[in-house]
């Protein structure tokens, strides 16, 4: 893990640095708890199963909807979740 | 492979780069066939292998994945995943990126397993992953350091989890096996038979760990704050930070389904996709290896995966000469489910309001109330949402005994342009 050459992306409109090879679903946990939906009732939801399976952690990269624990933050990405509008995404 | 170009043809098409895939594109990559390899996630080596930030990958794989990269050959696409198959030969992938249709003449499916979530009071807040879904997201970069962790549920993995999360510098207060400490000793004393798995055995030993030990509930407001397990009869309350919880895997078999392979019932009662002795599926032309044909481990993957390859590509006597390693871990897997089995004392964890279903939000007490799968889905929405029903369709058999839902495509939420390139290239091909 390199320090000395974070990653540095827009979470929620804020701006997030993390080590280099850092998944989004990880990134996340920078804003604890590190939500990135909210359920159909309205609870808000953070990653589970981290393998692609359970879809909780779903948010939209650039626009895209994306499972963030097979995302790898990149510099200059946008990351919107859903716990700020409350949208279901 | 070109994702840009419409007509990807291979020879041999290997869905999954864990030990079962990598192994498979190694013993097949002598006979010169083209062999593609996909995976849905970032690196190689499927769960039990995953690379990160935080991973330290042991020699076994790093060798694995250099001699897989050596071979000229044989092509590697991460992140990407199937969305549905188009007719017998074609499957649709997409990437972050695009969509495209890659032909095949032989297919090994290595689609791994998932962890068994089961529903429990609290599992829904934040701070509550899976077991692997915690050593996952450790070695992806989740930062648990001076974070106090309480593991739970059933089988090695939480072991193996605790490991991860002592290593990052986390806390693991306690680590509770729902399976009893008779039973738990009994798989102990058996590993003299598999001398590596003993060594691994010790290396884990964790003085948290605690045989007979249930899950009650996890408690918070916003996120978890602290957590009640029950052990002998007593329940006690541990302030914690996070509770990773898992009950043991699930086969991935949804993809063998939907083309139409057989299943059977695996050790330890879950379904998985049938083979013969030649890790060929009822389907020809398709084979399949690792935990989608059940749950056992890395080592019994790379037998099979190695026994799939070398098969996909007629080379059967040297399929063969695999079969006693095969055997070996075979015999492993069955004591481990045997040890670990659950107790169906587990299906009374969820309370009234505990949710089943996380996607559409349905409770315990309203499928309860339900006839079964199809009831619960028209009625409640139950498995209708984003995960296909890949989380409850396993837990909703575990608790109310229901035939998880056949798969159908799309396998996995997928983007219209990619949907689109089934319909152009259908629409070519039909007069």
């Amino acid at each position: 893990m390199s320090a000395a050459t974070p990653i540095e992306f827009t979470l929620d409109g804020q701006s997030v640095r993390v080590p280099i090879g850092t998944s989004l679903a990880a990134a996340l946990a920078v804003r604890r708890p590190g939500c990135a939906r909210t359920s159909v009732s309205g609870q808000a939801r953070a990653p589970l199963c981290g393998m692609g399976i359970c879809q909780e952690c779903r948010v939209l990269v650039d626009g895209k909807r994306r499972l963030a624990c097979q995302t790898l933050c990149q510099n200059g990405m946008t990351v919107d979740t859903g716990t700020r509008t409350g949208h279901q995404g | 492979m070109n994702p840009n170009n419409k007509l990807s043809q291979t020879d041999v098409l290997i869905i999954g780069a864990g030990p079962a895939g990598l192994a498979a594109a190694l013993a097949a990559a002598p006979s010169g066939a083209r062999i593609t390899v996909i995976d849905d996630n970032n690196a190689p080596g499927g769960q039990i292998w995953r690379d990160g930030p935080s991973a330290a990958l042991p020699a076994a794989a790093l060798r694995l994945r250099e001699a897989v990269a050596r071979c000229a050959n044989v092509q590697l696409f991460c992140g990407t995943r199937v969305i549905s198959a188009m007719g017998r030969n074609a499957l649709l992938l997409e990437n972050a990126n695009s969509g495209w249709s890659q032909h095949f003449d032989t297919l090994i499916l290595c689609t791994g397993g998932r962890e068994l979530l089961l529903p429990f009071p609290g599992w829904t807040l934040p701070g509550v992953t899976g077991a692997g879904g915690l050593q996952a997201l450790i070695k992806a970069g989740l930062p648990v350091r001076g974070e106090r962790i309480v593991i739970a549920g059933s089988g090695p993995l939480l072991l193996a989890a605790a490991a991860t999360a002592r290593k990052a510098g986390a806390r693991v207060l306690r680590v509770a096996e729902q399976a009893s400490l008779g039973s738990v000793a009994a798989f102990a004393a058996q590993l003299v038979r598999w001398p590596s798995k003993a060594l691994q055995a010790l290396t884990l030993a964790d003085p948290s760990y605690r045989a007979g030990t249930q899950l009650v509930a996890a408690l918070g407001q916003q996120q978890v704050e602290s957590v009640q397990l029950r052990q002998s009869g007593r329940t006690s309350t541990l302030a914690c930070d996070r509770v990773a919880s898992g009950f043991g895997l699930v086969p991935n078999t949804q993809l063998g389904q939907l083309l139409g392979c057989a299943l059977n019932t695996a050790p330890g009662g879950l379904s998985a996709l049938k083979v013969d002795a030649m890790q060929a599926t009822s389907v020809p032309g398709i084979f399949a290896a690792g935990e989608c044909t059940g749950f056992g481990g890395a080592e019994r993957a790379l037998a099979q995966g190695k026994i799939a390859g070398l098969a996909a590509v007629n080379e059967t006597r040297a399929a063969q000469t695999v079969w006693p390693e095969r055997t070996r871990w075979e015999t492993f897997a069955g004591q481990l489910h045997r040890h670990f089995a659950l107790d169906p004392g587990l299906r009374h964890m969820p309370q009234a309001d505990t949710l089943v279903c996380r996607c559409e939000d349905v409770s315990h007490a309203s499928l309860t109330r339900c006839s079964g799968w199809s009831d619960a889905k028209l009625h409640h929405r139950c498995g209708m949402g984003a995960c296909q029903g890949r989380v409850c369709g396993a837990a909703t058999q575990f608790l109310y005994g229901w035939t998880p839902p056949v798969p159908r495509p799309p396998m996995s939420p997928a983007r219209i342009s990619t949907l689109l390139v089934e319909l152009t290239e259908t629409s070519e091909v039909s007069p």
